[in-house]
């Protein structure tokens, strides 16, 4: 059994837990892990004032319990994988640089902020500022990989330099505002107005976009890149389809009021 | 040594180490795959005269390939890491970068690696763009039909050059039908290529020449038409034609194994006798006995 972590109740503030991730934790002993310091609001607490701990230590971490005001759970990992058996809370997976961090439900805003590296997987929904930068970072996500389910909110991928996004469901608006390369995928709608002053990187949607008047048409063609991306998303279980892989794009480059070096591209009906 | 109907000379063929790299190339349908692997691979012989040597390794089906679509695997050898990098570098540019639809990846898994398609990127002229997946990084270079999709690094390996068969018969038609039977059961292998037209070269060479300057020249002991001139030949008295088929490949196992099926099917394809070239043991750190690749022949 792997080392589980049990919110006994959910917590009346947000609990802080940065530090939990299995890397961190597989070499301590049981007596070590529960007198971790945990914040609760403003107190500082003990990990064991919140959680049952149980099994035993290794490369995998699991954590139960209603975790919607549990923040920054996996923040920083760099190896292992740990499971977040339903929602999270804000900054999940935040400052990651390796490991795989599952969530079986929905995240809060802020995950996968300023990740460096590993995989961020969220079998429901993310809310806003899904890999992006830390307040008054201009860089944001700068590699690994996003992996959402369901939705997501406004903003994915704000300042993203490098690594990939790829959502399921609808991205809410102003996605990769800023963003500095790397690549944002849309399977379900994309809001307006996607790529805000980007400089490169890639923005993919597979349905009609709102576009700002500085996105300027270059060409409709089959990008060989993107067969890769999406074929290596498929296979880590995203719902995307012959047509969408082998599918036509018109590309759109902007933002001309930067270095016009990014593209929105944007699936054709028919092959 | 007799297997079927030819005698089997108990030698042994001589090979030594080359680097090597495989090459997967894809395009929108297989004969353009084809036609890049066909010109990467052309004029890509010997060493001695072509700096390389390369070949069609086989096809890959959309399964096999990194974007989903029809390939071909070509192996390309060249005698050191430098040379074989300098290759890669032009024979992509030139053969695959220019070939509509194309897109090349590269096809080894290994430590080392060289720089290929962040040499080519420059062809974009700024313009070229890079995507890093999975721990990858491929260029996008922009060209007039679209976009050349090409892997930075390639993986290197040291592999094996110089594994041969050599096949003899009473005529020319009977060498060439034995040793075709020969290329089409080695090419079975996986990777090996035959880097000579058709798998099959007809002037085997010896080192060295009479004249200065030229470091390879006939192997006059395996002509027929020199046997009266000749102070030692080694060809037989019923025998005509003799013809070669050299193999490459990543490991000395597949080799082998590409030597024996080779022999066999020679044998069985009428050769009156099959051979092997080597430099007296004196070349390559690699000795493959024509007895120990049948079991028929072990015993014998």
């Amino acid at each position: 059994m792997p080392l589980t972590l049990t919110l006994r109740e959910p917590p009346t503030v947000p609990l802080e837990t940065e530090g939990l991730s299995p890397d961190r934790l597989a070499t301590r002993r049981r007596g070590e892990i529960e007198a971790l310091t945990v914040w609760h609001g403003n107190r500082r607490a003990q990990l064991a004032d919140f959680f049952a701990v149980s099994g035993n230590g290794g490369e995998e971490l699991r954590v139960e319990g209603d975790l919607r005001r549990v923040k920054f759970l996996g923040a920083g990992m760099t190896d292992g994988r740990l499971t977040v058996a339903g929602d999270a809370g804000m900054h999940t997976g935040a400052d990651m640089r390796g490991g795989e961090l599952v969530v079986e439900g929905d995240v809060g805003d802020f995950a996968g902020v300023n990740m460096h590296g590993g995989r961020l997987v969220v079998e429901g929904s993310a809310g806003h500022q899904l890999g992006g930068a830390h307040p008054g970072e201009r860089a944001g996500m700068r590699g690994g990989e996003i992996l959402v389910h369901g939705d997501a909110g406004d903003q994915v991928g704000t300042g993203l330099r490098r690594g990939l996004i790829a959502v399921a469901g609808r991205v809410g608006d102003a996605a990769g505002l800023r963003m500095l390369a790397g690549t944002i995928v849309a399977l379900g709608g994309l809001g307006a107005p996607p790529g805000a002053a980007m400089r490169r990187g890639t923005i993919v949607a597979m349905s009609h976009v709102t576009l700002l008047p500085t996105f300027a048409f270059a060409c409709s063609y089959r990008p060989p890149f993107l067969r890769l991306y999406l074929r290596h998303l498929r296979a880590l279980g995203l719902p995307l389809t012959d047509d969408q892989i082998e599918g036509r794009y018109a590309r759109w480059c902007g933002d001309g009021l930067e270095l016009r070096r990014g593209e929105i591209l944007i699936l054709e009906a028919g092959r | 040594m007799r297997l079927s109907d030819a005698e089997v000379v108990d030698t042994f063929a001589e090979a030594f180490p080359m680097w090597g790299a495989r090459i997967i190339i894809t395009a929108e349908s297989p004969a353009w795959a084809h036609e890049a692997a066909r010109s990467l691979t052309g004029f890509a012989t010997s060493v001695i005269g072509c700096k390389c040597e390369a070949g069609i390794e086989r096809e890959l089906d959309p399964a096999e390939t990194p974007d989903g679509r029809a390939g071909v695997s070509a192996l390309l050898f060249a005698s050191d890491r430098e040379g074989l990098a300098k290759r890669l570098v032009e024979r992509i540019g030139q053969s695959v970068l220019t070939c509509p639809t194309t897109a090349c990846f590269n096809g080894l898994d290994g430590p080392e690696t060289v720089d290929v398609g962040g040499q080519l990127r420059f062809f974009g002229d700024g313009y070229q763009a890079s995507k890093l997946l999975d721990g990858r990084r491929y260029w996008r270079v922009p060209v007039m039909e679209g976009e050349f999709l090409v892997e930075e690094r390639f993986a290197i390996a040291e592999g094996v050059a110089g594994g041969n068969i050599i096949i003899l018969s009473r005529d020319v038609a009977g060498a060439l039908r034995a040793a075709e039977a020969a290329a089409a059961a080695m090419r079975t292998v996986r990777e090996v290529i035959l880097p000579f037209p058709g798998g099959i070269v007809r002037s085997g060479s010896k080192v060295g020449s009479r004249y200065s300057g030229l470091v390879a020249s006939t192997n006059e002991s395996l002509c027929p038409t020199l046997r009266a001139q000749v102070p030692h030949t080694d060809v037989p008295p019923d025998v005509g034609s003799v013809l070669e088929i050299v193999i490459d490949g990543l490991t000395l196992e597949a080799v082998r194994d590409a030597m024996a099926r080779g022999l066999e099917a020679a044998a069985r394809a009428g050769a009156s006798h099959v051979t092997a070239g080597n430099y007296g043991g004196n070349l390559g750190p690699h000795r493959i006995d024509l007895r120990d690749l049948v079991p028929a022949l072990r015993d014998d």
